[in-house]
């Protein structure tokens, strides 16, 4: 029920709103600007002259007869052939977390329900791994990968990407597997299955909502990384991410920013319907952790 | 769980760690102790009618062929570590030595490169983690008063800068900021001044390094709160509200305290994200003002055509020691509390 003081604007209400308000606008102006911006030439987005060229597109009625254009988008997804990268994101993204999580939720399973040291050990291990930075790894791999002739192709970059998933993929199910009743698998071993088994008939038909949230993040993990792929991927197999790094370096050319332009707004769609779908999923995610301790 | 069934059960997921995770840090570690081989010299003679000339030149051969025989390059011990780019023990001491204030020490010491990676990492580390831990408190404040129906709303938007990839999020801001863009050319609109350039000032690339760092990460730990108000007890707030406490003690008295484990979770987090800072200083071409430990890294591996493995692999060890320096007090608390749960 509302009393009249829930309903009163105070003082500290007003604040509280404005700054609510502040920092709704300040996440959300840049991707509508750079999204309607998307569509205009380069001289109306990055306009020299007066910032509301980018709103109304005089260059652009100038150039194409038309306030919106889908030059840039041509440009990148035709004439730089981002579709191929799009494929590879796709396949090493969808891989990573297949693999990361088949692997990810028997490890975790199996340090939930093991009260031994060394399981301890083995997370404390793993939230070091978890908090290095990708990059020091990756001086690592190149000079072997350059002997074995293994560096450049996918599938090197898709088993990196779910080994660097791996510490923060076991914490996430290990907590998960937690909450899951020790008595449901305990039960169903006294009746006589295995401990696989009783994985495999018990818990895998609940832990659904734990692996899809997890499977978020390391979607996020694999989709957004830059420092792996952009050193190991051969220039015919990068994913999108370092693709657009590599634009910038050649885009110099007056009109080949907007097709980076294009390609930032077509890497950020994927994730835009991401959380329109799995907002819920997402938030509970980042919250277990912090509730569990 | 028996130790067979545990076996069995870890080994695909630590086969993958330690393959790709600890395996390569022993890896990293030895490159760091050898450097790249030199260029083979040959000194030819050649003898004309008017006396001999010696020319030297590289032996191409004989350096490929030095190069597949060692790919290492030659052992060099703990002296990249303590090199003009990383350490540089020498240069400090000259520079302490030869220096008359505190300053001009700071500036000596600030242009050697791995020193510069980290004061940058650290400052932008030391600024960002508080900003975003205070913001967030009070936005998630601020968004628990809201009608229920602007709540979903609001999140769905907060997550935005978050989830966004590093190096698309900084290339946007970046496009925005940029001398030509709405906010850059505002800024030279206010100022007047039309050779104020961000990228131009390293005061000015470091503060729009830390908005952006604050942009990106604030959602996290807004979101952490925001759960976390979710969980306070009505009750005690009620009480707090008979005992006449008013709106700012309960929050300070009752609110504040239920959220602080929530704190020390977010604080953990975001040293661990801000410290290996990296895409922005891709994005925002900043590197000839700031540079962090990540960037270094990846500068030494992409020089084309010569990689210096052994320059980045004595950072990578160098910058690893400071993520385990970063997490002992964590460390060293879960390790007492799972102590004090055994005995």
């Amino acid at each position: 029920m509302a009393t009249e003081r829930d309903t009163q604007l105070t003082p500290g209400k007003i604040i509280a709103f404005s700054l609510v308000g502040l920092w709704l606008v300040v996440a959300a102006f840049p991707f509508f600007w750079t999204f309607w911006g998307s569509f205009k030439v380069q001289a109306d987005f990055f306009s020299k002259a007066d910032w509301t060229n980018a709103l109304w597109g005089p260059q652009t009625i100038a150039e194409t007869g038309s306030p919106f254009t889908g030059q840039g988008y041509a440009g990148a997804w035709i004439t730089e052939e981002f579709w191929r990268n799009f494929i590879n994101t796709g396949i090493v993204t969808v891989s990573t977390v297949v693999i990361s999580l088949t692997i990810g939720t028997l490890g975790g399973y199996a340090l939930a329900r093991s009260g031994f040291k060394y399981a301890f050990w083995l997370l404390m291990a793993a939230l070091v791994f978890r908090a290095m930075p990708h990059i020091t790894l990756v001086s690592g791999y190149l000079m072997p990968f350059f002997e074995w002739n293994i560096w450049g192709h996918l599938p090197t970059t898709i088993i990196v990407l779910v080994a660097i998933n791996q510490p923060f993929t076991l914490w996430m199910l290990h907590s998960f597997f937690l909450n899951i009743p020790k008595d449901m698998d305990e039960s169903a071993m006294v009746d006589g299955c295995t401990r696989f088994q009783a994985f495999r008939h018990v818990i895998v038909p609940v832990m659904w909502p734990g692996v899809i949230t997890t499977g978020l993040f390391s979607f996020l993990l694999a989709y957004n990384d830059f420092a792996v792929t952009a050193m190991l991927l051969s220039d015919q197999n990068e994913t999108i991410i370092p693709a657009i790094n590599s634009f910038l370096g050649t885009t110099q050319v007056e009109g080949k920013v907007m097709y980076a332009v294009a390609a930032v707004v077509s890497a950020t769609a994927p994730l835009f319907v991401l959380i329109l779908f799995f907002q819920r999923q997402i938030v509970s995610g980042l919250t277990a952790g912090a509730v569990k301790g | 769980m028996k130790h067979r069934t545990f076996f069995w059960f870890i080994l695909p997921t630590l086969s993958a760690m330690i393959l790709f995770i600890a395996l390569p840090i022993v890896s990293v570690f030895i490159q760091s102790l050898y450097v790249g081989h030199e260029q083979v010299l040959v000194v030819s003679e050649s003898c004309g009618p008017f006396g001999c000339t010696e020319t030297t030149s590289v032996d191409l051969e004989a350096t490929e062929a030095l190069r597949e025989e060692a790919p290492l390059g030659r052992f060099n011990g703990a002296e990249t570590y303590l090199n003009r780019s990383h350490l540089a023990f020498a240069e400090i001491g000259v520079a302490w030595a030869e220096a008359e204030t505190w300053g001009s020490f700071w500036n000596d010491v600030r242009d050697l490169p791995f020193y510069r990676a980290l004061a940058f990492t650290l400052t932008y580390t030391a600024v960002v983690t508080p900003f975003v831990l205070v913001l967030g408190l009070a936005i998630a404040l601020g968004v628990n008063t809201l009608p229920r129906m602007l709540k979903g709303p609001s999140i769905f938007v907060s997550l935005l800068p978050f989830l966004v990839t590093p190096l698309v999020g900084s290339l946007i801001l970046f496009w925005m900021v940029d001398g030509d863009g709405v906010i850059g050319a505002t800024i030279l609109y206010l100022f007047d001044d039309p050779n104020l350039s961000l990228k131009a000032s390293a005061t000015l690339t470091w503060t729009m390094l830390i908005i952006y760092g604050i942009w990106h990460t604030l959602p996290f730990s807004f979101i952490t709160f925001y759960a976390g108000l979710q969980t306070v007890p009505s009750d005690t707030l009620e009480a707090a509200k008979i005992d006449g406490a008013n709106k700012w003690q309960s929050m300070l008295y009752v609110v504040v305290p239920h959220l602080m484990p929530l704190v020390s979770f977010v604080t953990l987090m975001l040293l661990m994200d801000n410290f290996r800072v990296f895409e922005p200083i891709v994005s925002f071409k900043a590197e000839a003002h700031a540079t962090s430990l990540s960037w270094i890294i990846y500068n030494d591996l992409r020089e084309s055509g010569n990689p210096l493995y052994g320059s980045a692999g004595a950072t990578s060890i160098l910058t690893i020691i400071g993520v385990i320096i970063l997490l002992t007090p964590v460390l060293i608390r879960t390790w007492r509390d799972f102590n004090r749960k055994a005995h």
